[in-house]
């Protein structure tokens, strides 16, 4: 019995790594088109607005699922170029959640007052300075508690790339359970459970961290609690 | 919007004798359907302290917020130091201002701000530091040895390092009358500067105020419901109403033997409300 244990332990273990790469790559695209996407829903020109419009509502319209098979089963006869399934994974987990960190960025963006666009241009400052010295500074405090909600949504969809054999955690989990009796698929699920739970605490931990930072630098005493907009991005 | 009009005779003589900092030319705004600025005409001279009165909603705002750039006209036109700020001069036609000008023109004009509009992301010194280092190109050494001087002058030495949440509104809006002052602007436009204060916190504004008027050269645009300030230190005091001048004179004459009956009634409500 202990024995079993150990061997589900050991073999789930080492799905973990893919798992945290998948996290943290899908998590780094996701920061970038979210910044890119969310900014060029505010930009002046009528087509760059559009263009961004039509990437977030195709990439949050969509099942991730069927975007993941386009990127790793479609898109190597169309183009002749296969993708590694860990990368396959981060490209579909970074557009996906982009798409919906685009809207955070965009809603942050416009929570800034008015009054500080205000101040800014009274002091001659051009537009760029205005947005990354005055305007995004403070914007992205806001945007911490719902990006810290998105990256748990990520770490989840992770376990996606099991349709593509990455050899992720969930995949190490289904592969192991034919193989032991009925009884053994509690523990089996259990530390997948877990693992999945203690990354998603790493993570919180890591963004009330930056949120305590944030708050320090906009001269708050301590974050505020408050209740983050859900952002429902699909599970599976 | 009269996009397309001939250069007037102001404009090609640039350095006259008597020199307007602000020329205010048939300027209309409107909102939708509310005209606030109905063809207003008036000018202020270099160094002049003129203050703006007039019941609320007359256009005080409008009227600060258009020398800023924050608001665009609809007709008319404006210029600082013989510059236009509302357009610009494009083969011998007059053109709404672009982005590119505005920037440029915008630099002789600084604002005060009733809710003060100090950026909380940077300390006191930085908010002071900022735009003379990015837009004036002024070193950081030179820039923070300015901004200390500057927050000496207003009483805040010691809140060099402070965040902005950490002070009283008066403070605040000291460091924002610093952070103006640094970018040594030739017009400095102050709307209600202590109408967000508590009352204890007003007369130390105030003589900050007084001191920077009387000893710089700046010309001050200055819309206040204080008239005891207004009294003293302005060199003239405009009542507006709908968009237009009702009567302009020195303090002493408008404050106690106004001419018009609008103006009459107006500051016996201010006063009113005043005890
Ligand atoms: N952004 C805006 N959109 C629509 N209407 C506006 C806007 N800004 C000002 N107005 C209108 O323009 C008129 C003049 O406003 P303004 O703020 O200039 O008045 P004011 O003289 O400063 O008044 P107060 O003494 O109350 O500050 C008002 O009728 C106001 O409702
Ligand atoms: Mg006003």
């Amino acid at each position: 019995m202990f024995d079993q244990i150990g061997l589900i332990f050991s073999t789930l273990v080492r799905g973990l790594p893919v798992t945290i790469a998948a996290t943290l790559g899908g998590i780094a695209l996701t920061v970038v088109l979210s910044f890119v996407a969310g900014l060029a829903l505010l930009a002046p020109s009528r087509t760059v607005r559009f263009l961004s419009r039509v990437y977030v509502e195709g990439f949050r319209g969509t099942s991730e699922m069927v975007q993941l098979f386009w990127i790793y089963f479609v898109l190597p006869v169309l183009v002749g170029f296969e993708l590694v399934p860990l990368f396959a994974g981060i490209l579909v987990l970074g557009l996906n959640h982009g798409a919906y960190g685009a809207e955070i960025v965009r809603g942050a963006v416009q929570s800034v007052p008015k009054a500080q666009y205000e101040g800014a241009i009274a002091l001659s400052l051009s537009p760029a300075q205005r947005m990354l010295r005055v305007i995004l500074p403070q914007a992205v405090v806001e945007m911490l508690p719902s990006f810290n909600n998105l990256f748990i949504q990520l770490l989840k969809s992770t376990a996606l790339l099991y349709f593509i054999s990455a050899e992720e955690l969930t995949e190490r989990g289904q592969l192991l359970a034919p193989s032991l009796p009925i009884a053994q698929l509690v523990p089996i699920y259990v530390i997948e459970l877990l693992f999945y739970l203690l990354l998603a605490v790493l993570i919180t931990v890591g963004m009330r961290a930056l949120e305590r930072v944030g708050a320090r630098r906009l001269g708050r005493r301590a974050p505020r609690r408050r209740s983050t907009p859900p952002v429902t991005a699909g599970g599976v | 919007m009269d996009s397309h009009q001939p250069l007037s005779d102001a404009q090609a003589g640039t350095a006259t004798a008597d020199r307007e900092m602000i020329r205010f030319d048939k300027v209309v705004k409107r909102f939708g359907d509310n005209v606030v600025l109905n063809e207003l005409d008036f000018t202020v001279s270099p160094g002049e302290f003129v203050t703006l009165i007039g019941p609320s909603g007359s256009g005080k705002t409008t009227i600060l917020r258009l020398l800023m750039t924050l608001e665009k006209v609809d007709g008319g036109t404006i210029q600082v130091d013989g510059e236009y700020l509302s357009h610009m001069e494009r083969g011998g036609k007059l053109v709404p201002a672009d982005e590119k000008h505005l920037r440029k023109v915008r630099r002789h004009i600084g604002m005060v701000f009733q809710q003060f509009n100090l950026f909380p992301n940077m300390k006191v010194l930085q908010n002071i530091t900022e735009a003379p280092m990015r837009v004036l190109g002024k070193s950081r050494a030179e820039a923070e040895e300015r901004g200390r001087e500057l927050l000496e002058m207003v009483g805040l030495s010691e809140k060099v390092d402070a965040h902005p949440s950490q002070l009283s509104g008066g403070q605040q809006q000291r460091v924002a009358i610093a952070r103006a002052l640094a970018m040594e602007p030739d017009v400095l436009l102050l709307d209600e500067v202590t109408s967000a204060l508590d009352p204890e916190l007003v007369a130390g504004v105030l003589a900050v105020l007084k001191d920077i008027a009387t000893s710089t050269e700046i010309t001050f645009l200055c819309v206040t419901h204080e008239m005891q300030f207004a009294k003293d230190v302005s060199d003239r005091v405009i009542m507006f109403d709908h968009g237009q001048v009702v009567e302009e004179a020195v303090p002493e004459k408008l404050f106690t033997s106004p001419e018009h009956e609008r103006t009459r009634e107006f500051l016996h409500a201010v006063i009113d409300r005043e005890v």
